[in-house]
């Protein structure tokens, strides 16, 4: 078996009137932090989200961990359940306070008891920083604090891959620290995690690979030192000078 | 998010300084005590006129058929409701189409009349569709028994009342689909997803996550509609039924009273949607305010 937990082997897919991906190809190693980023509508939070199926291909193939995503039967429920996804609106459960947020998947997915759910919902909600929140509810917390509690949420399911699409774009500047301490803490474990955002601070600190992405294309490919120092393309060069 | 404070005010406006004695008075809810004054008088007339308190007594037990129908057939129509309002937003086209006719035909058609066609064409129609099945399970070792029980039920074992409870349901399902429909979907997109991607199937992230979270944007619409129910359950005295409005009816022919009788049947229909619409008011109150 190829030790890549993620290959996307030339993925085509369009919307109405947009073609959002034009035959991307990329593989993630275990343990590996990819970074991806580009101009917005470049494609990349829909080719982070045809790596759960959010969004369904058009054509090429998408394997996660042994599985393809892309065949019309898989099993999806369970083929998610090992893929932790972190969203850019947090899209935590308003009804629900942090900690039962964090208990309920366990629950109804991995099948734990209510006790054994909620000792590791309060062990990640230590971890996140946040052990007094447990039972505030969602409209009750900053940005930054919904965003921690939506990465303990996923991470309840004991993943072996996580997922961020743009986890900080919503946030205020001075919450984004917060969440970005977090994610290190995670890719320091040596969790796989593919990143869509535009933090280059995350990138030069954790990334093991950068991927810039154009038109739905994959531009170029890199680590921090070849990205950031010498640029291949002139267009990454163009959106660097841009951002940073 | 809109502030909850801030909606919630309400009516209820702070008044700078004082008020001239006028405006106040203007701003009394004389309607409430018009109101309020005409049932007074009317239970003095029960009490008190012997013509009034035979209206009463004769009409009254049609209380019981009005509010049982109604619940038991507005109770059949949430279910109708949830099934085919989760149809409305199905991405199987099968179950889409299906639950797009239904609501589309049902809300097209007038309620009496829905009623009717259920009790004389839908009804036996099913019973006979039974009769048919109960007669090809005649012939299967393991289903014979039932089918002789199929085969022997008969259209007069189905009484009005029944009927006219599955006409209402019918009706109403169409309407309970709709407001179903339109809850959930003003439930955000990114909670579905969020409740998926954490691996939960379609039916749990409805069941933990969407509707609990719909149910406070449903509640008061379906109150609305236990209303509507009470007033159209009187449509079913075309069937014969024995509610209020039949026994207005039967009373009015054996005593020729009519201004007694029908005082006494709408003042029992008001007492009911009165109070019911407070009822609405309080559940509008409770969930209306945007987030907890």
């Amino acid at each position: 078996m190829s030790d890549h937990i993620i290959q996307i082997r030339d993925v085509y897919k369009s919307f109405k009137h947009v073609e959002a991906l034009n035959g991307v190809t990329l593989d993630v190693a275990r343990g590996e932090v990819v970074f991806i980023f580009g101009p917005s509508g470049s494609g990349k939070s829909t080719l982070l989200r045809c790596i759960n199926r959010l969004e369904t291909v058009d054509r090429g193939e998408i394997i996660v961990d042994g599985i393809r995503v892309t065949d019309r039967d898989v099993d999806l429920d369970s083929l998610r359940a090992e893929v932790g996804m972190v969203f850019q609106l947090f899209n935590l459960f308003p009804h629900l306070t942090a900690l039962q947020n964090i208990i309920l998947a366990q629950e109804k997915v991995r099948k734990r008891s209510r006790e054994e759910a909620a000792e590791i919902a309060a062990k990640l909600l230590q971890r996140v920083g946040l052990p007094e929140k447990a039972n505030a509810y969602p409209a009750q917390l900053s940005g930054g604090q919904k965003q921690r509690i939506a990465i303990a949420r996923a991470l309840a399911m004991n993943p072996k891959i996580m997922l961020f699409d743009e986890p900080t774009s919503a946030l205020d500047p001075e919450m984004i620290k917060e969440v970005l301490d977090v994610m290190l803490d995670l890719a320091r474990e040596g969790m796989t995690m593919v990143v869509v955002s535009h933090e280059m601070g995350f990138a030069r600190a954790a990334a093991d690979r950068m991927v810039f992405l154009e038109g739905g294309m994959k531009l170029e490919e890199g680590t921090p030192e070849e990205i950031f120092g010498a640029p291949k393309e002139e267009r990454t060069r163009k959106f660097l000078s841009h951002v940073l | 998010m809109p502030d909850p404070e801030q909606s919630s005010a309400g009516g209820r406006r702070r008044e700078p300084g004082i008020v001239p004695w006028t405006t106040r008075l203007a701003r009394l809810p004389w309607w409430a005590l018009v109101l309020l004054l005409l049932g007074v008088l009317l239970v003095y007339a029960i009490i008190s006129s012997p013509n009034y308190t035979d209206a009463f007594l004769f009409i009254v037990p049609g209380l019981w058929v009005t509010i049982s129908v109604s619940i038991i057939a507005f109770l059949i129509s949430l279910v109708i409701g949830l099934i085919f309002g989760l149809g409305r937003i199905s991405s199987n086209p099968i179950f889409y189409n299906i639950a797009t006719f239904y609501v589309e035909v049902v809300r097209g058609i007038p309620m009496i009349v829905i009623i009717i066609y259920v009790a004389y064409v839908l009804v036996p129609l099913v019973i006979s569709a039974t009769n048919s099945l109960g007669e090809a399970f005649l012939g299967v070792p393991f289903l014979a028994n039932l089918g002789r029980t199929m085969v022997a039920v008969r259209i007069t074992q189905v009484s009005m009342l029944a009927r006219a409870i599955a006409g209402l349901a019918f009706g109403y399902g169409a309407y309970e689909a709709e407001i179903f429909r339109a809850g959930i979907q003003s439930i955000e997109k990114g909670q579905m997803e969020a409740a998926r991607s954490l691996g939960m199937n379609y039916f749990q992230a409805m069941r933990f996550v969407i509707l609990p979270q719909a149910i406070r944007v449903i509640l008061p619409p379906l109150g609305n509609d236990l209303i509507a129910m009470v007033k159209d359950s009187s449509l079913i005295s075309v069937l014969a039924v024995r509610d209020l409005t039949q026994l207005g009816k039967l009373n009015r022919s054996r005593t020729f009273r009519t201004f007694e009788t029908w005082n006494t049947v709408t003042y029992l229909y008001l007492s009911m949607t009165l109070l019911g619409s407070l009822g609405v008011k309080w559940l509008e109150r409770k969930f209306g305010h945007g987030e907890r």
